[in-house]
């Protein structure tokens, strides 16, 4: 009976105000349920009975924490040994500082990301480099009919050693006739020969030769080609100085080449040279 | 006070969010001793409890940034000593445990009896304090040495607001059982 009583007692539940005296007691309670509890205090003798043990208990209880003592230095030592291991803070927290320029926000960005991020950034910005500027390249060399004006190399036709071929015959005679005497075929089609050619054939005929402004690579050398000259000389102003391989010709023949070559489409000017 | 406080704590958790040492410090002055204090409580051992204040301050090192003002810093701080101190209770073996299971329920028939051998009702409480069981022991110092709110209490502890009320009034009646085991009548309940 006794133990059923006890048992009953100990499964009451608290009630509304009841419940909410020890915080009363800590003065934790906000202005409402306060104003409750202290209505219900000075009307029940029995609540205030319980809130005077209450008190007890919260003074006990203060008693008992504080003599437990505090933690060694050690404590704090520890703590900042594991703080100097950690690893950087990361950057993001300061870089939110205010008052920081933009470019201490930019170097805390890049410190910011991983070494494999950084490292897959880099190779990706390489690839679109090249790639910008493998496209700026092919828009520059290409024209709309699909001929490269880029003179500095050469058609697969156009290989060094044909030149080189034509370089070691310095005394041998032209294997064609002299351009006085062949009419060259048009220059747009003569494509065969390296723009430069070597001094191997001596001639005494030259000219001093200006091209036209919009003349192109390509037609340049199959003219040279087709007259078998070669470059001997550039001057300022775009004047050449072309050497023929066309032996000692007479004045009549030489002023013919002169003449011929003036009714070339690309070419501007032209002089005898000496 | 409360108030000032409390905003003075957030200000020093956005600067350690900063890494900033010095904030460390004067918040690990601020509130190392209740943290020892309170993982005492929890674990029984002073050296645990040493340990759990260089790890729950740790935490706030690491946290900080993550911190969003929702709880009081204290409460905060509370709330990640007993989540370590239940897992350092975890690690411990069951022997262990056992052993201060069964000291825990000795302490309050031994104590007071020599408590009211000295005449000294103080004494006695405070023995049956520390005979309560961790769960009421737990709350009874939230409520009445950190000075935590209902809503506050169930915030660290995990448990609904009415679960906080009925578990301190339970807590209480135990309190009132040991004492009155160990001779001492309070006139409640």
């Amino acid at each position: 009976m006794m133990a059923m009583s006890k048992s009953m007692r100990e499964h009451q539940e608290p009630g509304d105000i009841e419940a909410l005296l020890p915080w009363y007691a800590a003065g934790t309670l906000n202005v409402r349920d306060s104003r409750r509890v202290a209505e219900a205090l000075e009307r029940d003798p029995e609540l205030a009975k319980q809130y005077a043990v209450a008190l007890d208990e919260y003074a006990a209880t203060i008693e008992l924490n504080e003599s437990l003592g505090a933690p060694s230095s050690k404590a704090m030592q520890k703590l900042f040994a594991a703080i100097d291991a950690e690893p950087a803070r990361p950057a993001q927290a300061v870089s939110q500082q205010p008052g920081q320029g933009f470019g201490a926000r930019f170097t805390g960005f890049f410190e910011g990301l991983s070494p494999k991020v950084l490292a897959w950034s880099a190779s990706a910005a390489s690839v679109a480099l090249v790639l910008q500027a493998g496209l700026i390249g092919a828009m520059v060399a290409w024209t709309p009919g699909g001929m490269s004006e880029t003179a500095s190399y050469p058609p697969a036709g156009d290989v060094a050693p044909a030149a080189r071929a034509e370089t070691v015959r310095p005394a041998a005679p032209p294997a064609v006739p002299p351009p006085a005497l062949v009419a060259p075929p048009p220059a747009a089609v003569q494509r065969s020969a390296p723009l430069t050619r070597s001094l191997g054939a001596e001639s005494s005929l030259r000219a001093f030769v200006r091209f036209v402004p919009d003349a192109r690579a390509s037609e340049i050398a199959a003219l040279l080609d087709a007259y078998q000259a070669s470059v001997v000389d550039s001057g300022k102003g775009g004047v050449f100085r072309l050497q023929f391989a066309a032996g000692q010709i007479s004045k009549q023949d030489h002023d013919r080449l002169i003449a011929r070559l003036q009714n070339e489409a690309i070419v501007g000017t032209v002089l005898p040279a000496p | 006070m409360i108030t000032k406080q409390a905003t003075a704590d957030e200000v020093l958790i956005t600067r350690i969010a900063c890494g900033d040492r010095a904030a460390m410090q004067v918040l690990f002055g601020r509130h190392h001793v209740r943290i020892f204090r309170f993982g005492l409580r929890l674990v029984r051992n002073e050296q645990v409890a040493e340990d759990l204040v260089s790890e729950v301050f740790l935490d706030v090192w690491r946290q900080a940034g993550k911190f969003e003002g929702r709880s009081s810093v204290s409460t905060w701080l509370l709330a990640i000593t007993r989540f370590k101190a239940l897992s350092a209770l975890r690690r411990r073996k069951d022997a262990e445990l056992d052993d201060e299971a069964a000291a825990a329920i000795e302490d309050p028939s031994d104590g007071p009896e020599l408590a009211v051998q000295k005449k000294d009702t103080s004494d006695v409480l405070r023995k049956c304090l520390e005979g309560l069981s961790p769960d009421h022991r737990e709350i009874v110092d939230l409520v009445y040495y950190h000075e935590k709110s209902v809503e506050e209490v169930a915030n660290i502890v995990g448990i609904p607001e009415n679960t906080v009320k009925t578990r301190l009034f339970y807590a209480r009646k135990k309190l009132a059982d040991l004492l009155q085991a160990a001779g001492v009548q309070r006139g409640w309940p």
